[in-house]
């Protein structure tokens, strides 16, 4: 496996969150405030923390599906290719039923500047990356679940973002179809060093998918804890990622954590 | 896979059912259940409709009142999508219309024919003016129900992956995604519309509705009964050709 992070000082930073804000209510009261966040270049980061806590509200926010109440998101995109600076995975896959898997898939495309033989090509390398090339003719309805949500992971992919924020994609899936998209999607992170942003509720999930997992919990929420987890494959039962895993879920609970100097945050390493 | 018999046997349940009612009917004449005069024998119905095709009246009644009915089923179609569309899309819009959407939905489109009668004329105008009313509301509805029911993640996706203006989330999202319900409304307007043209040349425009009027003032009741069925079967055809064009359109939906 080569996803390993790159150490801060030299590698650069994908996108940067500056003390940012969410109200529903105009600022009146916040779900979540004073997030500062940095993801560098070929980072996988897990966002985890309870259910409703903002993590989607704030993956949509650095989307820029909708603007934050305070504080500035910046999104660095390389000038070079055509693609788009951010794609997102979203829970339900929601492809639109009207077009083909492949029509799917090119949503993206359509818009930058592509013609229709190069938009089709980019398209299908996307759906062979995720090994749905041989659907590319079916409506969304004539897949599984599972294949709805790679036609998701390849539409997101062939943009080719700088950052791939996924919103807890593999949530609605059974238990083995997850595992099995799991394993696809490092494999396909293993091959194309991209950065991703991964929204999840489930401790496990984090601890097998990403090279960092950051904790959102409170009320408001906040970054209650960073951490960097070692090379894969990991062994979940090694005292070392066991106890990381034990303040992790103390955090997810709003307890503070004891292993940090600092109550805000702290930046861990086994 | 269900076996075929169901499949095979509602049509010829549908064509039984039919031979029945045709034969009750001329066996109820032939009986003397039925005063004559009051109804004709459906064998009477042939030399009827013979005749009248002889004459050229039956191919300029249809003639005339699918002119009608095609022009007043087209503009009424077009105008009451387009604006359900956009008021669906639009709130502004749609808060702008709906007092005025309140006070003249109820109105039926018959109700409009003294007007038609005044502005238009007892012509094709007119008799195109009424259908158009009533197949509007129709439309008008079916489109906006159909994008008030968008599911609104799609807006989300369609924005995240580069289509979040207004243009382009009408042709991404809105057009394809209320597609099903805006041809159901079609559909509906498509038989309305035949009930609108009867009632529309009922005044006088020429076409079916004037004949059967015509033929009812002369007490030639197998002569309506032709030009009812004559309705049935323009109504079939035009819904059958729809559906050829809808399932073409909407094969995503299977």
């Amino acid at each position: 496996m080569n996803s390993v992070v790159t150490p801060a000082s030299t590698a650069d930073v994908v996108v940067r969150l500056e003390d940012i804000g969410l109200s529903h209510d105009h600022g009146r009261s916040f779900i979540l405030r004073h997030v500062d966040l940095e993801i560098r270049r070929g980072e996988f980061v897990a966002l985890l923390g309870p259910s409703g806590v903002g993590k989607s509200t704030l993956l949509r926010v650095i989307m820029g599906l909708m603007p934050p109440g305070e504080g500035r998101v910046e999104l660095k995109s390389t000038p070079a290719s055509v693609h788009r600076p951010a794609a997102m995975v979203f829970q339900d896959a929601k492809l639109m039923p009207w077009r083909s898997v492949l029509r799917n898939v090119e949503l993206g495309l359509e818009g930058l500047g592509l013609d229709r033989n190069r938009r089709r090509e980019r398209a299908m390398a996307a759906l062979e990356l995720v090994g749905l090339a041989d659907k590319a003719d079916r409506w969304p309805r004539q897949l599984s679940g599972g294949q709805r949500q790679r036609v998701g992971v390849a539409r997101a992919l062939t943009v080719e973002p700088d950052l791939l924020l996924m919103d807890e994609p593999f949530g609605a899936l059974d238990a083995i179809t997850r595992t099995a998209l799991q394993e696809e999607l490092l494999r396909i992170h293993a091959r194309t060093h991209g950065t991703v942003l991964f929204v999840t509720h489930d401790l496990d999930e984090a601890l097998v998918l990403a090279d960092r997992i950051i904790i959102l919990a409170g009320h408001p929420a906040g970054l209650r804890g960073d951490f960097t987890v070692g090379p894969r494959p990991r062994d979940r039962t090694a005292p070392g990622l066991r106890a990381m895993a034990e303040r992790m879920k103390r955090l997810i609970a709003g307890e503070e954590d004891p292993g940090a100097d600092a109550a805000y945050w702290q930046a861990s390493e086994i | 896979m269900i076996t075929p018999r169901p499949v095979l046997l509602r049509p010829i349940l549908g064509a039984a059912g039919l031979v029945v009612l045709f034969g009750v009917w001329e066996a109820s004449i032939r009986l003397g259940w039925v005063p004559s005069g009051l109804l004709p024998a459906p064998t009477s119905l042939g030399p009827a409709w013979l005749e009248e095709v002889r004459s050229g009246a039956w191919t300029q009644a249809i003639r005339d009142s699918l002119t009608h009915y095609l022009t007043g089923l087209l503009a009424g179609s077009v105008l009451g999508t387009l604006l359900g569309l956009l008021c669906g899309a639009v709130p502004l819009l749609d808060g702008l219309l709906s007092g005025v959407v309140r006070v003249l939905r109820p109105i039926p489109g018959l109700a409009w024919v003294p007007f038609a009668i005044l502005w238009f004329g007892l012509n094709t105008a007119g008799a195109t003016f009424v259908i158009a009313i009533s197949v509007f509301w129709i439309n008008f509805y079916a489109a906006y129900g159909a994008v008030q029911s968008i599911d609104p993640d799609l807006y989300e996706v369609a924005a995240s992956f580069g289509h979040g203006g207004f243009w382009a989330r009408l042709r991404t999202v809105v057009i394809p995604a209320s597609a099903p319900g805006v041809l159901a409304g079609l559909r509906t307007g498509l038989g309305q519309a035949w009930m609108s043209v009867v009632a529309a040349e009922l005044f006088g425009v020429p076409g079916i509705g004037a004949r059967m009027m015509q033929a009812s003032s002369l007490l030639a009741t197998d002569l309506v009964v032709v030009y009812m069925l004559t309705m049935a079967l323009l109504y079939a055809l035009t819904d059958t050709l729809f559906m050829l064009v809808r399932k073409r359109l909407l094969g995503w939906q299977g």
